[in-house]
């Protein structure tokens, strides 16, 4: 500390404070007040949500898709595999607004049941990958040191496959095709991206100061990882799972597509539009419709992924 | 003429006419910021002047518009929100919010630099401090890479950072923080400005390393003559320091005095109450006093004096009308209805 | 920077013999006779049984079976296809095909991508950076399937502006068509990654202190701005090509371009599991070696990485 220089006044000789420590400020306008609770993250996020367009169209329409996917019969009375062939490639009629396919099937009704195997794979795929993704990532964040080791390596091992080409592999293999095994398929090399959002989300909570406060208080580990990490970890997780789930939309359809997903006995996008790509030239209507139905889905789920992210990222506040 | 000699020019018209000319002057300046909750006044009415190699603190808490003050005179405010809406800042006569951006910008780093709070993010990561330093040469003077080096340095000894030669291709990451804040006061010392402002320079700094860069400020500015602009809310950091001292509030300023006048005998109860509330080590064992209340929110700032609702001696006037600054002697002014009384002592708590 | 090298190399040894050691037991190790996973609904023909069991080993203990598997990669012996062609041999021929096509979507993505992302980040919140945002979010949307069949019918058939499908040697200027096909996605991900660093790096400190620093908003942008808003994107880069591997099976099928894709594409329709698996394999040590480039390129590109 520097010498107090001779020319300024030590601090003594500053004139002596009225005895007014017990005073309190009167309070007067400007005063700053609490305008109601104070609001935690969710809270928060649920009211910007609730006012975001975005949010309320994408939500909406994810709704009508759920629906549309779990009582298909209520948007249709014409059974999908109900095919004539006379009728191939023919536009839209009466009834038939979409018109028919290559084999005379009607395609507003394949549209319309092909949501489910969308809709399906999607959600499955996406529970799935947060619960393995999110365990894994949790477990190797909070415990570190070996366990940390470990558990990133084997994320790496799965990471270093790329989704479209395990995928192939693992249908390779299976003799069984259907809506489980083609999840299964996706799930499979799916959660490493989850696992590691997960994993830096929790590394980054749990340095923050609250959380060695609990400590110090005495919490237990599993108490501090549900009632303090985890609610706080999960905002990154949940962004990049909605997010995600239009793309393991997008990669059933591609498996369908190439052969290797969903057999031709269940009614999907994806292999409809497969199936497309021969009348091409003669009949584009055939491939426009699924591939509508398909694109507005994924975006709807996009859109949903971005409301959700604008709303729970702090620093776009 | 190039705008070189042009400026020269009018340096040498401005000595002519008055020798002692501030080289700075703020008047009446105004800055708001537009938010979706309301307009913050940041910045009420402030008005100082700094002298040629004159030191002026200006002390505030968080929020009390200091910092923005600052931003407004180097013309680096976030425009959205924020407006300076009236004043002006007059650097050797010329009124620098008049000017277009690209003239603005000839002032900034030449005539008038900046130093941040933190070293660490306020340089960038992914380039040498040699090259940040560099590139006030590089920039404004058009030297070569080489030459800039030579400068960059020359700089680093000048503030005292050892081994410069070898550390000139280090990163920010790879200094301790005292000596990243050197870099800065290099970076702003680089092309001799007429001012340096300093942003809380040493908040984020140890005691003593606080205690080594104020002193590092203070000789760089005896040798160079140059304008000091510090900004803190540390009391301790300005009493050695400063020559004077501005007090700001809500945005507004609210005493201005040389410090050893204003630690002598404040006349704003404002200032009494901050002085108060530096812990004594002969009063030991008495409970540390603190201000009541808290800073007012800027977009709601209180009718009259801004500071009324937690000064203990307000009266009804306190309320209704704004306290303007008044001169209280020849170099010391206050914003306080009843000044007098606070310099005498005989203020009552109501 | 020796050591970070190093050190990542040696992260790649554990995750190289994972990852071929889980391809090996999705195809061979799980239960049930995997002949019968690798013919295929139809079966074996009696010859290429033989030859897929002495290829595979099966029967043998799986350590056996594991042990020459892993052999046959260090040895670059990947065994044959069903038409009696050496994998490698197949490989080494669509290998350059297939790059030529990365390289042209590469291209676009990079010097599109970013110079666009970067003019949106600066514009948040107008008209530009709106549309940016609702383009790319559509572009992803659409799956990359739709997009070729659509571009290839009204640019290729409709306009013909470019030859639908693409000739056996495919040379440079038939690959720009699938090559945008190919970067469309990831061209839409860089926009919005560069947008989005840049929204964020906008209010940095340093970026704060170079205005301070008198120097002009073009070298602000372009030197200080840039340079770390491009962190995030190379990251990126190292799952883009991933992703452009599985795009270029798509692709590559719907022009008819005899690349890696689109052997592999019709390996899967024959249903050649061993081919599928033997060029997933290599794909993958590719996929391995590119993403170590990237991250070296992350340490050149961010000193902090290089230094820690």
């Amino acid at each position: 500390m520097p010498e107090p220089s001779p020319t300024k006044p030590p601090l003594q000789d500053l004139k002596p404070l009225p005895q007014d420590v017990g005073v309190a400020a009167p309070v007067g306008t400007g005063a700053p007040e609490r305008i109601g609770k104070p609001r935690s993250l969710w809270s928060d996020a649920w009211h910007d949500l609730r006012r975001n367009p975005t949010f309320i169209v994408s939500a909406l329409l994810i709704l009508f898709l759920i629906v549309v996917a779990v009582f298909p019969s209520l948007f249709t009375g014409t059974d999908p595999k109900f095919c004539v062939l006379a009728e191939s490639n023919k536009g839209g009629v009466p009834g038939h607004p979409f018109g028919f396919d290559r084999q005379g099937c009607d395609i507003y009704s394949r549209v319309i049941y092909g949501a489910r195997a969308s809709v399906a794979v999607g959600i499955l795929v996406t529970t799935g990958v947060v619960l393995i993704g999110g365990v894994i990532g949790a477990l190797a964040a909070f415990y570190a040191g070996a366990t940390d080791s470990v558990l990133s390596r084997v994320t790496d091992v799965f990471f270093a496959i790329p989704l479209l080409l395990g995928a192939i592999v693992f249908l390779q293999s299976f003799p069984f095709r259907n809506i489980l095994t083609v999840s299964a398929a996706i799930m499979i090399f799916g959660w490493p991206i989850v696992a590691r959002v997960m994993r830096g989300a929790v590394i980054s909570v749990k340095e923050a100061d609250f959380v060695t406060a609990a400590r110090a208080l005495g919490a237990s580990d599993m108490r501090i990882l549900r009632r303090h990490i985890l609610p706080n970890a999960i905002a990154p997780v949940i962004v990049v799972a909605t997010i995600s789930l239009g793309l393991f939309i997008v990669l059933e359809a591609t498996l369908s597509f190439l052969g290797i997903g969903l057999p031709s006995s269940t009614v999907s996008w994806g292999g409809d539009i497969n199936d497309a790509q021969s009348s091409l030239r003669s009949a584009p209507h055939v491939l426009l419709y699924p591939s509508v139905a398909l694109s507005i889905t994924v975006l709807a789920f996009m859109l949903l992924g971005d409301a959700v992210r604008d709303a729970l990222d702090p620093k776009l506040r | 003429m190039t705008q070189d000699t042009i400026d020269t020019t009018a340096d040498n018209a401005w000595r002519r006419r008055d020798p002692g000319a501030a080289v700075l002057e703020v008047e009446n300046l105004h800055v708001e910021f537009r938010t979706r909750d309301g307009v913050a006044k940041a910045v009420n009415g402030v008005t100082f002047d700094l002298q040629p190699g004159e030191t002026l603190a200006i002390l505030g808490e968080s929020g009390s518009g200091k910092s923005v003050t600052a931003q407004a005179i180097m013309g680096i405010l976030d425009t959205p929100p924020g407006y300076v809406t009236q004043g002006s800042v007059r650097f050797r006569g010329t009124d620098l919010l008049t000017l277009p951006e690209k003239e603005r910008r000839r002032y900034r780093g030449e005539k008038i630099a900046m130093i941040f709070q933190d070293a660490l993010s306020s340089l960038n990561p992914v380039y040498s401090v040699g090259f940040q330093i560099g590139e006030m040469f590089r920039v404004h003077r058009g030297a070569s890479r080489a030459d800039a080096k030579i400068k960059a340095i020359e700089l680093m000894d000048r503030v005292h950072i050892p081994a410069a030669r070898q550390r000139v291709n280090d990163f920010p990451h790879q200094f301790s923080g005292g000596m990243r804040q050197r870099i800065m006061i290099a970076i702003a010392l680089s092309l001799d400005p007429d001012i340096i402002i300093a942003d809380e320079p040493t908040t984020a700094l140890d005691v003593t390393v606080q205690a080594q860069v104020m002193q590092l400020l203070a000789d760089l500015q005896a040798e160079s003559k140059m304008g000091l602009i510090l900004i803190t809310h540390d009391l301790g950091v300005v009493a050695d320091v400063a020559d004077k001292i501005s007090v700001m509030y809500a945005g507004s300023l609210i005493e201005q005095a040389p410090s050893l006048d204003l630690y002598a005998n404040p006349a704003h109860p404002y200032t009494e109450r901050l002085l108060a509330a530096i812990p004594r080590v002969d009063l030991k064992g008495q409970e540390l006093y603190t201000i009541k209340g808290i800073p007012p929110n800027l977009t709601d700032i209180p009718a009259g004096c801004a500071f009324h609702p937690r000064c203990p001696y307000a009266q009804p006037i306190c309320s209704e009308k704004v306290p303007p600054l008044e001169d209280v002697s020849g170099d010391r002014r206050s914003a306080c209805h009843f000044w007098k009384e606070v310099l005498d002592g005989s203020l009552q708590i109501r | 920077m020796g050591t970070y090298v190093l050190r990542r190399l040696l992260q790649m040894i554990p995750v190289f013999f994972g990852a071929t050691f889980l391809i090996f037991y999705l195809v061979l190790g799980m239960p049930g006779d995997p002949l019968a996973s690798m013919c295929g609904e139809r079966g074996c023909d009696p010859a290429t049984a033989v030859a897929l069991r002495a290829q595979f080993h099966i029967g043998e203990p799986l350590y056996i079976q594991y042990y020459e598997y892993m052999r046959g990669i260090v040895t670059f012996d990947f065994g044959e296809t069903f038409s009696r062609r050496p994998v490698l041999e197949v490989m080494r021929d669509a290998f350059p095909i297939t790059i030529r096509l990365a390289i042209v979507a590469f291209v676009i993505e990079i010097c599109i991508g970013i110079p666009l992302g970067l003019i949106a980040g600066l514009r948040r919140g107008k008209f530009f950076d709106s549309g940016i945002l609702m383009g790319t979010l559509l572009i992803i949307s659409i799956p990359i399937f739709v997009v070729g069949f659509l571009m290839q019918y009204y640019l290729g058939i409709k306009l013909g502006w470019f030859r639908p499908t693409v000739s056996g040697e495919a040379p440079w200027n038939e690959l720009l068509l699938p090559g945008i096909v190919l970067g469309t996605v990831s061209l839409a991900y860089i926009m919005r990654l560069t947008r989005t660093s840049v929204v964020e790096n906008i209010h940095a400190d340093y970026v704060r202190t170079a205005v301070a620093k008198g120097l002009p908003h073009r070298r602000v942008v372009t030197v200080h701005l840039l340079r770390n808003s491009m962190i995030p994107v190379v990251t990126y880069l190292g799952a883009d090509i991933g992703a452009l591997m599985g795009g270029a099976i798509v692709t590559e099928r719907i022009f008819n371009i005899h690349g890696v894709g689109g052997t592999l594409y019709q390996a899967i329709t024959r249903g050649e599991a061993p081919t599928v698996v033997s060029f997933v394999i290599i794909l993958v040590i590719v996929y391995l070696i590119f993403n170590l480039l990237v991250d070296l390129l992350y340490a050149v590109l961010d000193p902090r990485i290089r230094y820690a």
